[in-house]
């Protein structure tokens, strides 16, 4: 049976830029939709008296965003080509627009950021690119839309890229992680086929960009962590394993490892599945893992190399985005989740404000509104071992929740992943 | 020497990433259940949950909402898995919610709406906090946009317009006493992606999934079967079809499909080549409006 591999990945833009018509340009002519879900949309969009089928209604599936035009929350779309599956996370563009572009690009390998060629980069442009970089998604793609409204001019696409690439470059993001396609999602210039409009693009089209990124990101490489999630165990074997989803990096037996926070220190026996035991586990693969030593080993705990650990401890300097209504004043008890491990945390003080319109930290202010990204001080009451964001996505995340109603008030990631080039 | 690097594919990232959901609702609640109906989706759920506690076992009861519509291929099907597996199952059949008083069978004869009842009555009295279901996010519009761990209130609502932020892989189950999480371990999975699996792993299906003779009957686009729910009315006629089922429902409302596939490679040939959602194709429930999922499910309706 042939194995394809699997690519999760975000779209964001603003919202005229034909996003919604371009994701629904990629599942059509992936084949991804089928008759019914076409038929509904051609019926909606009789309604609605348009001539044409909206392919835009394809995404939006809530009452309240049919009813409003508008698109609410994250859609999930599956589409999947003979070698690859595809997982997209849709963002919505304007109503909250920094939840939305954080929870998408928090998953995502590769990020698509739309442009309208007439206006080329533009204010929500720089928003999205900087919540992007902030997320560290490791790869983006500039899709400079309605390239059919500007006759197909080479000039524009040359003169959107080179602005966007200055941009990208003040984000931190690398030349080769952004690649700029010039697309009509309407028409379907080189989203799936290759366009004879477009004689001088010579790169890939979006969809088979898509299919050739590499899947794997950078925690692959990245020292070996494992947050604990349940301890399995069977009595009439003397059996206890480790249960939990590899981080970051490869665990393999024979490997030394370290046990945080305690800092006790054991040698991998195995690595198992249900399936038996592997020779090897890499990122994103959850397995049990088997210890040579009796230790005390719960829920919350992690397992990491003990070449290169994590560091351990409760003051925790991090970057939030906050996503609720309720404002974050210093001095806030608050809850902490980060990896298997859920903790008290004080806020302590507010450090620099990031202003996503300008690309620049501004003084620190006061308190914490909706959509505002700041740097912070942070202290745990249990000892949490952490790496920098920028150096490992998966053990630098966390969450910050609001302890009598549960809800999640901010993303936040350790340390200060976007550093502004001067 | 360094081992070789570990790659995933599709279906080991979905099955890792289900399992993970799995350990992390075993570690953070009291108690968690499996709805299940013996469904092809309810099905791979028991199955990645064995695998992601092997070799203890489940730490989880199954529920099965009865709706007394059944294919008895079904309820065999359910009856032996549990047994092999040692699971402990609860039924709640709607039937004893009509005899009491407690709901009124619908001038259609359909049931499927009528679980939302006694689902809700088990979770408060079975005191379960976590509800894992089958639910795909491929599967229907307003399905796309459920979190993976979403919380109901005590009336076992879902106000999509007020969900929490689901950010990386941590999900945040809080919950106050009365409230209640739905959990949708597959909720990445395709249907595609589901046949696949279970033909890699080898998961045993109820019968009426293969192509089989049936007498069924046309109505609105959909074979359907006579059974206790009503069979043909008015020029409806009943004739002997090859037919297979794609989803597994109350038995008035889910059609089968006209199918000559007997193995999973030929199931798998005609899911891909099919022009129709397995929804759209065989569930009646669906087509009652635009949002019928959605005002389903804002109800506590899974």
């Amino acid at each position: 049976m042939s194995t394809k591999d699997l690519l999760r990945f975000a779209t964001a833009g603003s919202v005229d830029d034909g996003k919604s018509t371009l994701v629904g340009r990629l599942l059509y002519d992936t084949k991804s939709v089928l008759a019914d879900q076409i038929e509904a949309v051609q019926r909606a969009s009789v309604d609605k008296g348009l001539t044409t089928p909206d392919l835009s209604l394809l995404v939006d599936g809530l009452r309240a965003e049919r009813e409003q035009g508008i698109t609410i929350d994250v859609a999930y779309r599956y589409f999947s080509t003979p070698t690859r599956e595809f997982v997209l996370a849709d963002t919505p563009g304007h109503v909250q627009y920094t939840r939305n572009t954080v929870t998408g690009a928090s998953t995502a390998e590769l990020a698509v950021l739309l442009v309208d060629a007439r206006h080329g980069v533009v204010e929500q442009t720089r928003r999205h690119a900087a919540v992007l970089a902030l997320l560290r998604v490791p790869r983006l793609v500039l899709a400079i839309n309605k390239i059919d409204l500007v006759g197909y001019d080479e000039a524009v696409l040359t003169a959107i890229a080179k602005d966007f690439s200055g941009l990208a470059r003040s984000l931190g993001f690398a030349d080769e992680a952004v690649v700029t396609i010039p697309v009509s999602a309407l028409v379907g210039d080189n989203v799936v086929e290759r366009s004879a409009n477009t004689p001088w693009y010579e790169g890939p089209t979006l969809l088979g960009h898509l299919e050739s990124v590499p899947v794997t990101g950078p925690e692959a490489g990245a020292p070996f962590r494992m947050p604990v999630q349940y301890v399995i165990r069977e009595h009439s074997r003397d059996y206890r394993g480790y249960a939990g989803q590899v981080a970051a990096g490869t665990v393999a037996p024979g490997d030394e490892v370290v046990v945080l926070p305690g800092g006790a220190r054991t040698t991998v026996s195995a690595v198992e599945t249900a399936d038996g035991s592997l020779a090897s586990a890499g990122a994103g693969r959850s397995v049990t893992v088997l210890l040579a030593d009796d230790i005390d080993i719960s829920r919350g705990d992690v397992l990491a190399s003990a070449a290169a650990p994590p560091r351990v401890g409760t003051e925790i300097d991090a970057t939030l985005c906050w996503l609720s209504d309720k404002p974050l004043r210093p001095g806030a008890r608050l809850l902490l989740k980060h990896g298997t491990r859920t903790t008290q945390v004080i806020v302590g003080a507010l450090g620099d404000r990031l202003d996503t319109d300008t690309i620049t930290y501004t003084d620190a202010p006061g308190q914490l509104g909706i959509n505002d990204i700041a740097k912070v001080s942070l202290r745990t009451a249990d000892p949490l071992p952490v790496d920098d964001y920028a150096d490992d996505r998966a053990t630098g995340c966390f969450l910050i929740i609001d302890p009598p109603t549960g809800n999640t008030l901010a993303a936040g990631m350790v340390g200060h992943p976007l550093t502004l080039a001067p | 020497m360094t081992p070789a690097i570990d790659t995933l594919d599709a279906l080991d990232s979905l099955e890792s990433e289900a399992i993970h959901i799995f350990r992390e609702v075993a570690g953070e609640f009291d108690r968690p259940v499996i709805l299940f109906s013996g469904g092809k989706d309810s099905t791979l759920l028991v199955h990645l949950a064995v695998k992601a506690f092997a070799p203890a076992p489940v730490p989880f009861a199954l529920l099965h909402v009865d709706t007394g519509h059944n294919y008895p291929e079904v309820i065999d099907f359910r009856d032996r898995l549990v047994e092999r597996l040692g699971l402990r199952l609860e039924v709640a059949h709607v039937q004893d919610w009509i005899d009491d008083g407690r709901l009124v069978e619908r001038p259609d004869g359909t049931r499927n709406p009528l679980q939302t009842t006694p689902l809700l009555d088990s979770i408060v009295e079975h005191r379960f906090d976590a509800v894992f279901g089958g639910g795909r996010r491929d599967e229907e519009r307003a399905r796309a946009k459920e979190r993976i761990i979403s919380l109901r209130d005590a009336f076992g609502r879902w106000d999509p317009r007020s969900q929490r932020p689901e950010l990386w892989n941590l999900y945040n189950g809080r919950h106050a006493p009365g409230e209640h999480v739905r959990v949708f371990p597959i909720s990445n999975w395709t249907e595609l992606d589901v046949w696949r699996y279970i033909q890699r792993e080898g998961i045993e299906l109820p019968s009426i999934y293969y192509a089989h003779q049936r007498e069924v009957f046309r109505r609105d686009g959909m074979w359907l079967a006579e059974g206790p729910w009503g069979g043909p009315r008015g020029a409806e006629t009943l004739e002997l079809r090859s037919v297979r089922y794609r989803t597994v429902g109350d038995g008035s409302c889910t059609g089968a499909v006209e199918s000559t596939a007997t193995t999973l490679d030929e199931i798998i040939a005609e899911v891909t080549a099919s022009r129709l959602t397995e929804r759209g194709a065989t569930r009646a429930d669906d087509r009652l409006s635009e949002a019928a999922m959605e005002d389903r499910k804002r109800e506590g309706y899974f």
